[in-house]
């Protein structure tokens, strides 16, 4: 019985646990209330590709997006201990270079380049103006989220700027691929893309340093340049990982809607994926984090929404119960309450230790 | 409650994951008497002040207060205050956004409103009386540390207090700041005032104390008049073993006599550091020991970590192995086949959420490359290897170094760098809050690497420690190199008479 | 020039930063009179910019209170926009017409409730349950713009009587008028909510100077542990910064809801951000400890003048306002942590 209860409590103090938790929760809830939640059916889409839809579908689909930029995110936080306010801003300016380099400034029409091209030079903006928040955090030592208002500030703008604040349309089909289907694939590609950027990562995390590095300097950043590594260099590093998440997140965006609209797109996706960290049981202050947990999170957060818009709730009253579930997630994950829950236990418990 | 006491502990236990800090630890202060608290480096002398000033809680215990029937009820830094306890700490413990006089009358006081004139006119008074040279109205943080400690001693001496805790407040003094410091106790001392003192420095203990308690690894040993325990008695229960217990280590020993046994592995002139330190010559030998000796804060940290590339580095050339190279950063050295086991274990030294394996690996595996990960299987070998080789105690590989104790973080990191098979390794301080077993261990360790072939230099605090292990002592002052000391001058005496400087000649 | 440079060093950095904005402010104006004319030497012109953005400044001072204490809260612009809706729909009833209208005093209170509410929790669970400040105010955030289109979903204009006149009522400066173009002396003029906002700039800047807590309010964000073994109740100090910010954001949120007159969802949006950057420019660090109420309101001030220079220069493309914005955004962060690292040094 004992050693029973201690495989529990094991897995309880695994970092896993929550996301997994709150998922099974969420599962169960849904089997409760509408078992029909979980109907999947087969069809076909307005260009006559065949598809699968039904709630789990929209899941995968929409919270790929979230769990793609989970995984930069969580490197920022475990390397700087602050997060990126931005992404959500450079997504629009990432978006806003894919549909310049296709179609040109203000135009509409097929596209004049290919999709990798114009997702190569995305990746590339992407990467600087992720440079540009690494270089405010890592070299001027300015607080993540400071250094990062900045650029949520100006991005959108930067991001109408780019395309004369017109809105190119592209009319090719085959755009659509990114964000929708695949013909004769029934999956929704950004599925895909999110098993593919999460191998990329495993295999970085698993054939180079960047887990080791990452929480050392996250953790001890004086100990870490003590052991020969450059802390400044690894913060900038995650910034521009993150980069390279935005970039990808920004094709998948402008793909759903062929199009841009500048001060809609990707609103409010940096508290998502914020969230979809902290959700996967990783400390906001930075130092060891869990890669799995933190996009199991971002999955965890669609599941919630997709729910909640099962009940009815509306797009823009969504926000006041996920407010309910972070806070209560927080709550109990929060040290003092742990030490005070486990306090009680104790106390309810024999003494085990005697005072002399 | 005897008569005299204004404090009486009681059966104080406290305790922290991993580690029993505070056993049934009793201790008594009386009106008017200066009382040392002596002990090593986790003895458990700042744990009992935290305790007393309502930083931890106990877990056991009782404190009474003269004045007071029952037992004082002491939960924060406010209540402590209300007590009539006051504290200067070790580290500073101010504000340094704040003005000299805000940081003096902050957080006590009746009433609502601040007046500055008031405040600047009384606090310009005691800094004049005291002699401290600061303005009221200056921000603290423009002060040098020397000034923000006198800053912190004037704010306690100021409140009202029946009991003053000093917790080492002299380590960032020079001798004329101490003789004010001095002057002030012995005031504080006629006035009826109780003062425990804390500190490293046995003269000042023997200059101004009257009573000893001495603890060792969290247990009372006892309570001493001054005039009834003699200097090297106090050692001895302060390490818990008599003296020539340890002395003889170095004559285990053997001298290296292998390949290149008489050339330079490293050699400075003229390194300087944006650390503050004056440049400074240095060379080591193949397979020698030496040290850097001087008090604290005279720059010997300083010097090694100029060496390691840890501090910006500023002037001066370095020679490896004769060829000279640049160190610019800590992996430069690395590289160079230098490693440095640094002053302070929490900040500088240990991962603190990181797994012993890991923390073990870092260094090798920041040598190897970020692009070539030992397998699972290395790193479990060489975990495996130091734990056993330096008898680490940990429950397994996998455990956070942070909840070992800190004689086994130490082991740690020291196994962290021998897996980096450096030829030159720099320990700075690396028996400090560690227990005496584990710091033999350590010494005889040293010696052995240094048999070996390898170059060591050891830094340490305890001078007896140094002379064990060393065969040559660069001695410090004021950030200068002003002597080195080998072969019969190596003697406690010599020591002391170079770090206080002139008298070389006459000893 | 010594005796500057002395002076200088000698200078707190709180005073240090404040100083740096103000004269940036001024030289700013200056810049706007010479190259863009005479329009900005009316009294009006500034006046204007205090009329639009009284309940920026509210909220900023708010912002700048926890951010001294080394904390911060984006939820304030959620707390605004829910503030106005609450009070709105009070007020006037959208969805039944025929109701009695409501008491402005009462909407008031309403704001001062919602505000004092979202404090409380907040502050509760920053100071005493030791939760970032980041997460919580975003779930505060999440909360008060998911409550807005609970409470109501649609945009609508209150047409309540005693408001509207409220809404209109205009103070005139004497002697600061101006003739317009016919001849006519226009007076200068502002709204209620400046009274309101200079009013509570004044009431801060006080605490903050000559009153203990003000105090301990840097105390907590220049170094949080030397600050409790000073004997500052450091959990207290906080739970009050919090407190103070979500209430000042209520009553912004009443200012800014008797600007516009209107309830909707999308109002005040991205308010939060600007009331940080405002605090960021008036030389409020977000690392805690220093900072100055008279400082964010030029930081307000600023921020307001660069949108209307950029405005009347003929850029009016929407992007140029972010764009300038943040580019002095970052010039004001990199400045002080350059200074904060040679200070440091020296």
């Amino acid at each position: 019985m004992r050693s029973k209860s201690f495989s529990i409590a094991d897995l309880v103090r695994k970092q896993i646990f929550i996301p997994i938790a709150a998922l099974l929760l969420l599962a169960l809830f849904n089997l409760i209330a509408d078992p029909s939640f979980y109907k999947i059916s087969f069809g076909y889409n307005s260009a006559g590709n065949p598809v699968l839809t039904g709630y789990l579908m929209t899941i995968l689909d929409y919270g790929s997006e979230v769990a793609i930029l989970a995984i930069g995110m969580t490197l920022v936080t475990a390397a700087s201990g602050g997060q990126d306010i931005s992404v959500g801003a450079a997504i629009a300016i990432a978006g806003s270079v894919i549909l310049r380099v296709l179609v040109g400034r203000g135009g509409s029409g097929p596209m004049q380049r290919p999709v990798i091209l114009a997702f190569l030079v995305a990746v590339l903006v992407a990467m600087i103006f992720g440079a540009f928040n690494g270089v405010l955090v890592a070299w001027f030592r300015i607080q993540p989220m400071v250094a990062t208002l900045i650029l949520y500030t100006a991005g959108r703008s930067i991001a109408a700027w780019i395309n004369n604040n017109e809105l190119p349309i592209v009319t090719d089909e085959s755009f659509t691929y990114f964000g929708g289907f695949i013909p004769g694939i029934p999956i929704p590609t950004p599925f895909f893309i999110v098993i593919i950027c999460g191998i990329l990562i495993f295999c970085a995390l698993k054939f180079t340093n960047l887990r080791l590095y990452t929480q050392a300097v996250g953790i001890n950043e004086s100990s870490s340049r003590l052991n020969g590594l450059n802390p400044e260099f690894i913060k900038f590093l995650s910034f521009v990982i993150l980069g390279v998440c935005v970039a990808v997140v920004a094709l998948i965006k402008v793909s759903r809607i062929s199009t841009i609209n500048y001060s809609v797109i990707a609103k409010d996706i940096e508290m998502d994926a914020i969230l979809a960290v902290a959700l996967g049981g990783n400390a906001l202050g930075g130092g060891k984090f869990n890669m799995t947990a933190s996009i199991l999170g971002a999955y965890v957060i669609q599941f919630l929404t997709t729910t909640l818009y099962k009940f009815n709730v509306s797009a823009d009253a969504l926000p006041a119960y996920k407010a309910v579930v972070i806070i209560a997630l927080v709550v109990l994950s929060a040290p003092t309450v742990r030490e005070k829950i486990s306090s009680l236990t104790k106390k309810s418990r024999p003494a085990v230790k005697g005072v002399s | 409650m005897k008569e005299k006491s204004v404090l009486e502990m009681r059966g104080i236990y406290k305790s922290f994951p991993g580690v029993r800090a505070l056993q049934d630890v009793d201790f008594t202060l009386c009106e008017g008497e200066v009382h040392a608290l002596m002990g090593e480096n986790g003895a458990g002398k700042s744990t009992l002040i935290k305790v007393l000033t309502g930083v931890y809680e106990k877990d056991g215990g009782e404190i009474f207060i003269k004045g007071m029937d029952q037992a004082a009820v002491i939960r924060s830094p406010q209540d402590a205050q209300r007590l009539g306890i006051s504290t200067v700490y070790q580290e500073i413990t101010l504000c340094p956004n704040l003005s000299v006089a805000e940081n003096m009358y902050i957080g006590r006081g009746s009433g609502q409103t601040q007046n500055w004139k008031k405040m600047n006119a009384d606090a310009n008074k005691i800094l004049r009386a005291l002699d401290i040279p600061a303005e009221a109205t200056q921000q603290l943080s423009t002060c040098s540390i020397a000034i923000q400690q006198m800053v912190a001693i004037a704010r306690a001496v100021d409140m009202d207090c029946k009991v003053l805790i000093l917790d080492e407040p002299t380590s960032s003094l020079d001798d004329n700041e101490v003789a004010k410091l001095f002057g002030l106790m012995r005031d504080l001392r006629k006035r009826g005032v109780g003062i425990i003192f804390v500190t490293h420095f046995l003269d000042q203990v023997y200059e101004i104390c009257d009573k000893i308690t001495v603890l060792r690894d969290g247990k009372l040993v006892g309570e001493y008049v001054i005039e009834d325990l003699p200097r090297v008695q106090l050692v001895s229960k302060m390490l818990g073993k008599e003296l020539d217990d340890m002395s003889d280590i170095k004559s285990e020993a053997q001298e290296y006599h292998g390949p290149g046994a008489n050339s330079y592995v490293f050699e400075a002139s003229g390194l300087q550091s944006n650390a503050g330190i004056k440049p400074f010559d240095f060379y080591i030998k193949r397979g020698e020991v030496n040290g850097f000796t001087g008090l604290l804060g005279s720059g010997r940290s300083e010097c090694v970590r100029a060496i390691f590339g840890a501090d910006r580095v500023i002037g001066g050339t370095v020679r490896k192995d004769g060829k000279e190279v640049k160190i610019k950063a800590p992996i430069d050295a690395m590289k160079q086949g230098i490693a440095y086991l640094p002053e302070d274990r929490k900040i500088d030294g240990i991962i603190g959420d990181l797994s012993v394996r890991d923390n073990i690996i870092l260094a090798a595996q920041v040598l190897k490359g970020f692009f070539k990960p030992f397998s699972k299987a290395e790193a479990e070998k060489f975990a495996d290897e130091y734990i056993k080789l330096l008898e680490v105690k940990t429950a397994s590989a996998d455990t956070p170094i942070k909840s070992l104790s800190g004689g086994n973080q130490q082991k740690v990191i020291l196994g962290r760098w021998l897996l980096t098979h450096p030829d030159y390794l720099i320990l700075d301080e690396p028996t400090r809050g560690i227990d005496v077993g584990t710091k033999i261990e350590i010494q005889k360790l040293v010696l052995k690497l240094a048999s070996e072939g390898m170059s060591v230099t050891f830094i340490s605090s305890e001078t007896d420690e140094m002379l064990r292990t060393c065969s040559r002592l660069v001695v410090m002052r004021d950030r200068k190199v002003v002597g080195e000391l080998s072969g019969d001058e190596l003697t406690q005496n010599m020591i002391m008479s170079t770090i206080a400087g002139g008298e070389t000649d006459n000893a | 020039m010594d005796n500057i440079k002395k002076k200088l060093k000698n200078m707190s950095d709180t005073n240090l930063l404040l100083t740096i904005t103000i004269v940036v402010f001024f030289i700013m104006y200056l810049g706007a009179i010479i190259f863009q004319g005479a329009g900005w030497l009316k009294a009006q012109a500034l006046f204007n910019i205090l009329n639009a953005q009284a309940a920026l400044i509210i909220t900023s001072c708010g912002m700048s209170l926890v951010m001294i204490t080394g904390g911060i809260d984006i939820s304030v612009g959620g707390v605004v926009a829910l503030v106005s809706m609450c009070c709105a729909v009070y007020l006037d009833h959208p969805d039944n017409p025929d109701a009695a209208d409501g008491n402005v005093f009462i909407a008031f209170l309403i704001a001062i409730l919602i505000g004092l509410a979202f404090g409380v929790v907040q502050g509760y669970l920053v100071a005493y349950l030791d939760i970032q400040p980041f997460i919580i105010s975003l779930a505060g955030m999440f909360f008060a713009r998911g409550m807005t289109t609970i409470v109501h979903t649609n945009p609508f204009n209150v047409e309540n009587e005693a408001f509207k006149a409220l809404k209109n009522t205009r103070i005139n400066i004497p002697g600061l008028g101006s003739v317009n173009k016919k001849g006519k002396y226009v007076p200068a003029y502002i709204e209620i909510g400046v009274v309101v906002a200079l009013l509570i700039v004044i009431l801060l800047y006080v605490a903050l100077k000559w009153m203990k807590v003000g105090r301990n309010f840097y105390a907590v964000g220049g170094n949080k542990q030397s600050a409790l073994m000073l004997g500052i109740n450091v959990k207290q100090t906080k739970f009050l910064a919090h407190l103070l910010c979500s209430l000042l954001a209520g009553i912004g949120g009443f200012v800014y809801f008797l600007h516009v007159g209107s309830g909707s969802a999308s109002h005040a949006s991205g308010m939060e951000m600007n009331a940080i950057a405002s605090s960021i420019i008036g030389g409020t660090m977000l690392t805690g400890g220093v900072g100055n109420i008279i400082g964010t309101l030029f930081g307000v001030l600023s921020l307001s003048t660069i949108q209307n220079i950029v405005s009347s220069a003929g850029l009016d493309q929407a992007w140029w306002t972010g764009i300038t914005v943040a580019a002095m955004l970052c010039v004001f962060l990199v400045v002080q942590s350059v200074i904060m690292a040679r200070k440091a040094k020296a």
